[in-house]
């Protein structure tokens, strides 16, 4: 494992996934300037940094495992159990768990973090991809690509308690900061659901249709609330942009052109800024949040995929 | 001759056209109403289709109206630039030119000081579409309006001497039509105005190379930085360069002894 030995002095540091260069990049996002690329191993894809910023979860999904790795040394700590082919995965709130997709086996597979142990496998839909654990710690949920399912497991039963059936082919889900809202984006339909926790129905489904653009290339993925649920954000594939929903009244305030296919999205750990991966243009975007402008596009490397931020 | 005689005959220019282009609201109007057309429709129709690719002095994605106001700003100057030298040859044509002719200052100074009163018309043009622009969202940072002042006033000497050169050529207001045709409309569509130049370069290298050293597309380059608070130095250098050739050749085709004046019989 060729990791690099490198210090971070900047205010922020933001990690993305490369998935065609088997390597993780290192970006300023203040400077707007790539620091450094990291090999990582084979396809990575999904990551996560834990509650303490010590360490960045990686999943590499062609090495069957998700890496653990040191954030200040970027050294390989352990490599986590995960199944076959982790793409996505969620931690929950204290860092102790791992809840991995599975996408070929139609599991989700529990980890012990510091055990570095699989504790439990859950069968779910076929292909499940989006996965969430909610803030308050009382709820897992599974978006089954195939199956148009969103299964609401009980972490401390593993079990699955309530399916929600959605518009076809969920992405990502995000629960809001409260944890009464998830929202769900469908890649085939084009919209974005609002899922009422309590009830797990959902509460509004918004088209996300931008003028001028075909409706094939609505393919929303990546979605984020911020903390005080003002604004949410939704990565609209390879329409190249990000839709800016009002989080109380659900409307569509505005779409801001980014790179070609955006793929995933990531708040700054102050959430002045938002980050976005645009997998076919080698880029990631930055956006202002207080103006809500793209103000920058730095190129990473090849296929970004995931992407996290720390201070 | 005092200084202070400059100084007014250059007011009494300079104060004429101002008057002029405010007693006339039509002209202000349509003056706006050509880039705001473009601006507002072709560029919408493009909106969607044409993705922009990152190239300096843009650091994102940016829409295609975004892309073409700064070449918007420029053709707002080249057409106040022709205009001015039509309104040239109309002076020529009503005699009022002979009258500015005789007064007893240089030549050269009596067409730089219609120069800068075509440019203060041409600017304040400019800032009124930004200001429209900014309201449809196509907004630069704030020092990027500061940093355009000086660029505006360049481009628009450049783009001024250039319409007195052609004055200087045409006899009759109504071979204007051809200056629109063989100057105005190959100079702004082999440009960067509409296209960047690496666009181009996929279709023609030779097409490239034209719009490369097309001065309009200079003076749009110079504007288009400047607009986002950087210095390109070499639009810079070449708009400069372009200005002091028009303006040289300008000063001699208005000379009755040397230049075209006298070939058209000294009008």
């Amino acid at each position: 494992m060729a990791l690099i030995l490198s210090g971070s002095a900047q205010a922020e540091t933001v990690f993305v996934t490369l998935e065609k260069d088997n390597a993780l990049a290192v970006v300023d996002p203040v400077a707007g300037k790539l620091l450094q690329t990291i090999d990582i191993g084979q396809r990575p894809r999904g990551i996560a940094l834990s509650p303490d910023y010590k360490y960045l979860y990686v999943a590499t999904s062609d090495d069957d495992t998700v890496k653990m790795i040191d954030t200040e040394t970027y050294l390989e700590v352990a490599q986590l159990p995960s199944g076959e082919d982790p793409e996505t995965f969620a931690l929950n709130p204290e860092g102790d768990r791992l809840y991995v997709s599975n996408e070929d086996d139609n599991l989700v597979t529990v980890i012990d973090v510091f055990k570095q142990q699989e504790i439990a496998q859950i069968k779910v839909g076929v292909e499940p991809e989006g996965i969430a654990v909610s803030p308050d710690n009382q709820w897992v949920v599974s978006a089954s690509e195939t199956t148009n399912m969103i299964h609401w497991i009980d972490p401390a039963t593993h079990t699955i308690v309530e399916n929600t059936l959605v518009d076809p082919r969920p992405r990502a889900v995000s629960f809001t900061a409260d944890s009464t809202q998830l929202w769900v984006t469908s890649e085939m339909a084009g919209t974005l659901m609002i899922l009422d926790v309590k009830t797990k129905q959902i509460i509004k489904t918004i088209r996300l249709d931008i003028p001028g653009v075909n409706a094939d290339k609505i393919q929303p993925v990546g979605v984020v609330i911020d903390k005080q649920r003002r604004w949410g954000y939704v990565a609209i594939g390879p329409a190249n942009r990000v839709a800016v929903i009002n989080a109380q009244t659900f409307e569509v305030e505005k779409f801001l052109l980014v790179g070609q296919r955006v793929w995933n999205l990531a708040f700054s750990p102050d959430q002045k800024r938002l980050y976005s991966t645009n997998g076919r243009s080698n880029d990631i975007s930055i956006i202002d949040l207080e103006r809500h402008k793209v103000t920058k596009s730095i190129a990473v490397g090849r296929f970004p995929w995931g992407v996290v931020s720390k201070p | 001759m005092s200084s202070l005689h400059y100084l007014r005959a250059m007011q009494g220019i300079v104060g004429r056209e101002l008057w002029r282009f405010v007693r006339q609201r039509e002209r202000f109007v349509s003056a706006l109403v050509r880039p705001l057309v473009w601006l507002f429709i072709f560029a919408a129709g493009f909106r969607a289709t044409l993705g922009v690719a990152i190239s300096p002095p843009y650091e994102t994605y940016i829409l295609y109206e975004v892309y073409i106001t700064p070449g918007l700003v420029g053709m707002i100057q080249l057409f106040n630039g022709m205009q001015s030298s039509l309104s040239m040859v109309y002076d020529r044509e009503m005699g009022s030119m002979r009258i500015l002719m005789v007064c007893p200052l240089p030549r050269w100074f009596l067409l730089v000081s219609k120069l800068i009163a075509g440019v203060a018309v041409s600017i304040l043009q400019v800032y009124v579409f930004l200001a429209i622009a900014w309201c449809y969202e196509v907004e630069a940072p704030w020092q990027g309006y500061l940093y355009l002042l000086p660029a505006l006033m360049l481009s628009g000497v450049m783009l001024g001497a250039l319409g007195l050169l052609l004055s200087s050529f045409i006899k009759q207001l109504e071979n204007f039509a051809g200056v629109m045709n063989f100057i105005i409309f190959p100079m702004f569509f082999m440009s960067t105005a509409l296209y960047p130049l690496w666009k181009m370069k996929e279709s023609s290298v030779w097409l490239h190379q034209l719009a490369h050293y097309n001065p309009f597309s200079q003076a749009v380059e110079l504007i288009r930085f400047a607009l986002y608070g950087e210095f390109n130095e070499y639009a810079f250098i070449y708009t400069l360069c372009a200005f002091v050739i028009f303006m040289t050749v300008a000063v001699i085709g208005y000379n009755p002894s040397k230049g075209m004046m006298m070939k058209k019989g000294g009008r």
